[in-house]
């Protein structure tokens, strides 16, 4: 058989108890997606670390580019008037 | 299990055509920032990452096989079942690594390959053959012990990726030291062959252990630069040191010897004044020469050979599968 190239890459995201978001732990190489789960299942909750696994092909994640960080993030940066406490309000006002 | 530089030659300077972003690189790492996969890096930074990501890797793979090799001679089912834990997580561990390694741009065929053709380097520890299961609990309690001690500052790498790596590994490792050292703790209680036996295995694996930290700093041309760029914490003998302190009375409490004719207590520097390993040995180690190398490099020759038609049957599988579904 011709030598064939490394399994894909796959991303692992584990919900770590009802009523959280999965969440990013780490990635791994498999042929498909059932083997992603169970890879994932052995490599990433050995010590009961979740209930509910999800794989994602990796190539398949966009990113934004880092170099394109300030554009993206620094226009929040002053628009401090998003936030509660930026609302002066009397202290004997409450509930509010 | 650990891994440490390992290469004689000074890493490559640092030239950089860009010297304003080389500036913020250093700045955002000196002031404890992580890099992250898509961050601009140096091209040193990140060969050295990879040399240092990928032995650690391949330590932790080849590690699996001393320990492997007493899984069905284990004295209980007790023993067993933790050592198959053990080892199952040194697998795990070999994969975190490796997938960090990946993000700088290197590929898992490559450093597969270049660790089956005996052109990577691992961890000398595994060199050395473990003739006894007292070898088993003083690999847990020394090796183990000295991979977590340098593996916890780099929980604080600068690299993003092997950062996150190494909070893992070093969360699930504490149990494997534990498990060592009460292994070693039920011989020295038990007759005096067991006891005998336990000290044997120190004996044997107290030098190779103290070289895990690598030669002495004078002799280990890459730190500065390392420390620099926090792809490591402490020096090799800063390292070395704490290992020797701490874990001296852990043997004095069970009634076990460090072979050490030079080791006595130094009030003045509050830590032990101990011997200097055989460095000679421990670069013919570096470079293949260990007693059990050859056998290590066979084993895995013959793991990754002996899997290929899994891999190829899951590949044809998930190319049939996906074949189907276009259709």
């Amino acid at each position: 058989m011709p030598d064939r190239s490394e399994f894909p890459l796959w991303e692992v995201f584990v919900r770590t108890r009802g009523g959280l978001s999965h969440r990013h732990v780490g990635s791994l190489h498999a042929a498909d997606a059932a083997m992603a789960v169970q890879a994932a299942r052995d490599v990433y909750t050995r010590r009961m670390e979740g209930v509910s696994l999800w794989v994602v092909p990796s190539a398949a994640i966009t990113a934004s580019d880092p170099g394109d960080a300030a554009q993206l993030f620094d226009p929040a940066a002053d628009k401090v008037y998003r936030h509660p406490t930026f609302y002066t309000v009397p202290d004997n006002i409450r509930h509010i | 299990m650990y891994t440490t530089e390992l290469s004689r030659n000074t890493a490559p300077s640092v030239v950089c055509d860009d010297a304003e972003r080389l500036a913020a690189f250093e700045a955002r790492v000196a002031a404890d920032e992580f890099i992250e996969p898509k961050d601009w890096m140096p091209d040193a930074y990140r060969k050295t990452l990879v040399r240092q990501i990928s032995q650690h890797a391949h330590s932790e793979i080849v590690g699996m096989l001393p320990e492997g090799n007493w899984i069905g001679r284990a004295p209980s089912l007790r023993r067993k079942a933790i050592l198959l834990a053990k080892v199952q997580d040194e697998a795990g561990h070999g994969l975190y690594l490796y997938c960090a390694a990946e993000t700088l741009g290197t590929s898992r065929d490559e450093m597969t390959a270049a660790l089956l053709a005996g052109k990577a380097k691992y961890s000398t520890i595994f060199n050395y053959p473990t003739l006894t299961w007292a070898d088993i609990g003083t690999i847990g309690w020394l090796v183990d012990g000295a991979a977590i001690m340098n593996q916890v500052p780099l929980q604080r790498t600068s690299y993003g990726p092997y950062a996150r790596a190494m909070v893992r590994i070093c969360k699930e490792e504490s149990f494997h030291q534990r498990q060592g050292y009460e292994a070693v703790m039920a011989l020295c209680a038990g007759t005096p062959e067991q006891k005998a036996m336990a000290q044997d295995a120190l004996n044997r694996w107290w030098w190779p252990s103290l070289m895990m930290f690598g030669p002495p700093d004078d002799a280990s041309p890459n730190t500065e630069q390392s420390m620099r760029w926090r792809i490591k914490r402490d020096t090799n003998d800063a390292l070395r040191q704490k290992f020797v302190d701490v874990t001296v009375p852990q043997a004095e409490a069970i009634g076990l010897t460090i072979p050490d004719p030079a080791l006595r207590w130094n009030e003045d520097k509050d830590g032990y004044d101990f011997g200097q390993p055989d460095w000679d040995e421990f670069w013919a180690v570096v470079k293949g020469d260990g007693p059990v190398a050859a056998d290590r490099m066979a084993a895995r020759n013959k793991a990754w050979d002996d899997g290929a038609w899994v891999r190829d049957a899951a590949i044809a599988h998930a190319e049939k599968r996906a074949l189907k579904r276009a259709a």
